[in-house]
This record gives structure tokens, sequence and C-alpha cells, in this order.
């Protein structure tokens, strides 16, 4: 039994319960965007756009895609964190990931109030 | 018992294409696999397309015609069944957590639902979404 001084640092239950939470979150999101996919459908540029032109939908999508980033850091990190054993190269790597999750948070936030 | 385990023959290194994973294991990597394959996805296709497809009709149809190609329809299938799989598993492993299906059987049982689960919706939709 290791002994560990648990303050100041924690170890990695924070990260393990935000997987689950974010997990949840884009559960509840993907069937509820099916069903208003369908119910808009035949798909069209007009039906597409006003889609995510509903507030519930533009708030829906946006806790989605943040779920989405957070969930995608966690995993893409454990990923890293197994296989790639450089340190130097993994932080490279998690800084690339950090910031294409970042860019491409952002971009799809602003697609979104932009319709 | 210590005996029995020590004695049996053991592999001493790791070779991926020798090493027989149970289902279970079979499922959690597919469960790792499709989640880079969705993280790779969205970052070089999913945010383009997205913003691609609400910026104008000229843009939105430029986007479908791309996506009717036959590259295109299989990156979709792709991208469809991994993020089917991951949904399913992730349920999967959310009610491990809980403590529902521990059971050896019953670990089993669900990893073959996920599997079923994630192909059959992938066709499903894959059909609707495509073709």
């Amino acid at each position: 039994m290791v002994k560990r001084i648990v303050t100041g640092a924690h170890y990695g239950f924070r990260d393990w319960l935000m997987q689950r939470i974010t997990a949840v979150v884009m559960a509840v999101y993907a069937p509820v965007f099916l069903i208003a996919l369908y119910a808009n459908s035949p798909v069209t540029y007009e039906s597409w756009k006003s889609l995510f032109a509903q507030t519930w939908m533009q708030l829906a999508t946006f806790l989605f895609l943040v779920s989405l980033c957070l969930h995608a850091w966690v995993g893409v990190r454990d990923i890293l964190m197994d296989y790639i054993k450089p340190v130097g190269i993994r932080l490279a790597m998690e800084v690339l990931v950090i910031i294409a999750l970042v860019g491409c948070g952002g971009w799809a936030v602003e697609t979104l109030w932009r319709t | 018992m210590a005996d029995a385990t020590i004695k049996k023959k053991r592999p001493v290194y790791l070779d991926l294409f020798r090493i027989r994973l149970p289902l279970p294991g079979f499922v959690s990597i597919l469960h790792r696999i499709s989640g880079a394959l969705l993280f790779l996805l969205l970052v070089l296709f999913g945010v383009y397309w997205f913003a691609q497809s609400l910026a104008s009709p000229e843009s939105f149809a430029a986007l479908t015609q791309m996506l009717s190609t036959p590259f295109f329809k299989l990156v979709i299938l792709a991208a469809l069944w991994s993020y089917l799989h991951h949904f399913c598993a992730g349920i999967r492993y959310l009610l491990l957590d809980m403590e529902v299906g521990i059971a050896l059987e019953h670990a089993r049982a669900s990893s073959w639902a996920v599997l079923a689960v994630s192909l059959a919706l992938t066709a499903a939709i894959g059909s609707k979404l495509i073709w």
C-alpha cells in the first residue's frame, strides 16, 4: 500500500470524472440531434440552417462541443501517456492536441453563433 | 494455487500478433481506436465540414457534392461506425463503473451486444445518410 499525500495534487480522479460527465452530455445530445434532424428532413441548406438557428439547438450544440473538446483531451492524453514515452515528444504532441482542440472548438462555436 | 500459476507457460514478450485478446479486451481496444479516429476526423474534417455546411447555400452544395464521392462516403461510414461503437462501448463502461454487468458472462454478452448494435446502427443510419 503506497501512502500518498493527497493534498496539493490530484491523481486523475478529476479527469476520470470529467470523462464520464462529458460522455453523458454527448450521449444525450446524439439522439436528440438525430431526432431533430429527422423532424427537419429532407435535409436542405434551409432546413439545416434553420435547425441551428434555434436558440435551444445552439445551446445544446455548444454544450456538446465543450464536452467533446474536454472528452477528447482526456482521451487523447491517455493514449499519449500510454504509447509516447519520451517526455519532450509527448509534451509537444499534447500541446499540438490542445491547440487543435481549442482551434476547432473556437471555430465550431463561431460557426454556430454566426448562423 | 500460486504454484499452478507460476508453472503455467506464459509468453515472455508482448507480440501483438500472437496475443489473442478476450472479447471484452477486443471491445476495449476498439474503443480506443475509434476514439483516436474520431479525434483525427474531427480535427481534419469535422469542424471544416460543419463550417462549410452553414456558411452559404453555395458552400453547402459544394460540400454535399464532395461528400457524395466514394472516398468521402467511406470516410463518413468510418466516422459513423467510430461514433456508434464509441457510444455503445462508452455506455457499457458507464454501467460497469456502476457495477452493472460485472460478472464474466454478462461482460462477454454485453461486449457482443456493443459490437452487434454499433454495426447494425451503422448500417441503418449509414444507408439512410449515404444513399
